[in-house]
């Protein structure tokens, strides 16, 4: 197997853009991470988006965003695995271009969320659960991380309040990212004031509906520098579990063990322990989901998740900095494109490319990202060469 | 939301709580599965869940999804059920105040939602709390 670098990224856009059909809002991204680097051409593309058949009535991306991206014929697939489908693409090229198959491969994601209103994106969203055992009896996403967090309260004493500051955090992390959805702070009484969407979690406890897209360019190391004059960056290392998709199937539901045991693969394959990171991505669709992964991944002890962003270790000049780009609360959360937008984040913290939010001397960065209520998770972790 | 086909195959499941038990080593299955994860067995028989269980989380949902939009708001929860089954389902006849984790509950059939004037309507199991114990 060969190593793998990532030599460009590309991210547009985010929002709430009416205007740009999936194709242009794809296209625009994937371009951007072409012209990051010095590459020629493409020996293949894997693009990761949830369901564009739900969201706008559109399958067969593959095929599709290639042509769009003046890349006709070019060998394409599109991956699916809810909201993990970018990260999962990701995995998809990396294992191209370390086989030896292909050297220049674009992995990308995209998400149109907003043609459809809002009730027909929360069912297209729930199609991530367990159709006939969850989805039939009403539940919704915010009522299954709100089940998750119920738990989380009942065995650790998390509050309402520290849920409220991991949204308050990444607020103000993306507060200094240009490209977030929603780029200014909040505080901690607007979250606890806001509308109730499934007991306990309040809309300002939710990542929003967003339409965005994300790409990165790979190839081996050893041809990297070829390809881009700025500071190399290795994947070190990959990991990908599932876990039932009905969170009731599972013995505890405020634990991760898809992402503990994605984690572990990947932190095995780094070599590294979690304390010698120094920042990392992690999906948090909602407050409580950021609690419960920073704890499968090891930042902080089982349990002891709820305080961690109240108590700053995991903001900007904390311990361990987790969603310096504002996660997906605050930068959005467009969801075949999030495990792409994380690794296009900590890819530029790599290189020191992330401005007023950028940590300093950054060598190691892990980004994590998942499906439905975590049946699905992808680890990856980078190293600053 | 669902064809007659799907949602007729369902109705052990939905009204009567027909799991399947491995004959191999025991292991209870809801819904029915063709293979056990326990010890790979493959042969099974019917087993008819228990309708008494106690409620393991629980929320309220207060956005609901298109075919649930007229009944919020709604009660939803893991529900484990004595013989260690869980599953989800909502709460009926609750007020959210009156939940709690631990919660005993019985499983009820009830009429879940249905599709328009001319559509199927979809029944189920609920589950409501048992108040005077």
């Amino acid at each position: 197997m060969r190593d793998v670098a990532i030599i460009g990224v590309g991210i547009n856009r985010w929002g709430e853009l009416w205007e740009s059909p999936l194709r242009d809002i794809f296209v625009e991204s994937a371009l951007e991470a072409i012209a990051d680097t010095k590459v020629d051409h493409l020996d293949s593309m894997y693009v990761g988006c949830m369901t564009s058949g739900l969201f706008i009535g559109q399958e067969h991306l593959a095929s599709l965003l290639a042509d769009y991206l003046g890349q006709n014929h070019l060998p394409s697939a599109r991956i699916e695995s809810a909201c993990a489908s970018g990260a999962l693409a990701a995995k998809c090229g990396y294992f191209e271009v370390a086989s030896g198959a292909s050297d220049i491969v674009m992995v990308a994601g995209v998400e149109k969320m907003t043609d459809v209103g809002g009730d027909g994106a929360t069912y297209a969203l729930s199609t991530a659960a367990d159709a006939e055992y969850e989805v039939y009896h009403g539940v919704t996403f915010p009522s299954l991380y709100a089940m998750m967090a119920v738990e989380h309260m009942h065995l650790y004493g998390t509050t309402s309040e520290d849920l409220a500051h991991v949204a308050v955090k990444n607020h103000k992390h993306g507060a200094k990212n240009p490209l977030a959805q929603f780029p200014f702070e909040i505080s901690v009484d607007a979250v606890l004031n806001s509308i109730m969407v499934a007991d306990p979690l309040h809309i300002y406890d939710c990542s929003p509906i967003t339409d965005g897209a994300a790409a990165a360019i790979l190839c081996p190391l050893e041809m990297a520098s070829k390809f881009t004059d700025k500071p190399l960056v290795r994947v070190a290392g990959i990991g990908h579990a599932t876990d039932t998709i009905a969170l009731h199937q599972r013995k505890e539901l405020s634990w991760l063990e898809g992402t503990a045991r994605a984690a572990k693969q990947a932190y095995k394959q780094a070599d590294i322990k979690p304390q010698d990171l120094h920042c990392a991505e992690v999906h948090d669709c909602f407050t409580i989901a950021e609690i419960m992964v920073i704890e499968a991944l090891g930042l902080v002890e089982k349990g002891k998740g709820g305080s961690a962003a109240k108590e700053g270790t995991t903001a900007l000049g904390g311990k361990i900095p987790v969603n310096t780009s504002g996660g997906l609360k605050s930068k959005g959360h467009p969801v075949g494109a999030t495990g792409v937008a994380q690794l296009v984040e900590v890819t530029k913290q790599l290189r020191g490319e992330c401005g007023e939010r950028q940590v300093e001397g950054a060598k190691y960065g892990l980004t994590q990202n998942m499906g439905g209520t975590g049946g699905s998770a992808v680890v990856h972790i980078l190293e600053a060469i | 939301m669902s064809t007659s086909a799907r949602y007729t195959r369902e109705i052990p499941q939905r009204y009567r709580l027909e799991a399947a038990k491995c004959k191999g080593c025991s292991k209870l299955f809801f819904p029915p599965r063709l293979i056990c994860d326990e010890c790979g067995g493959k042969e099974f028989e019917p087993h008819r869940l228990s309708d008494k269980g106690k409620v393991v989380s629980y929320s309220v949902v207060r956005i609901g999804p298109s075919q649930f939009v007229e009944q919020v708001p709604y009660i939803v929860s893991v529900v484990e059920l004595e013989d260690g089954v869980r599953l989800t389902c909502q709460v009926a006849d609750a007020k959210p105040e009156e939940l709690e984790i631990g919660a005993p509950v019985t499983i009820e059939f009830r009429k879940i939602g249905e599709e328009g004037d001319a559509g199927i309507i979809h029944y189920g199991y609920k589950a409501v709390l048992d108040r005077f114990k």
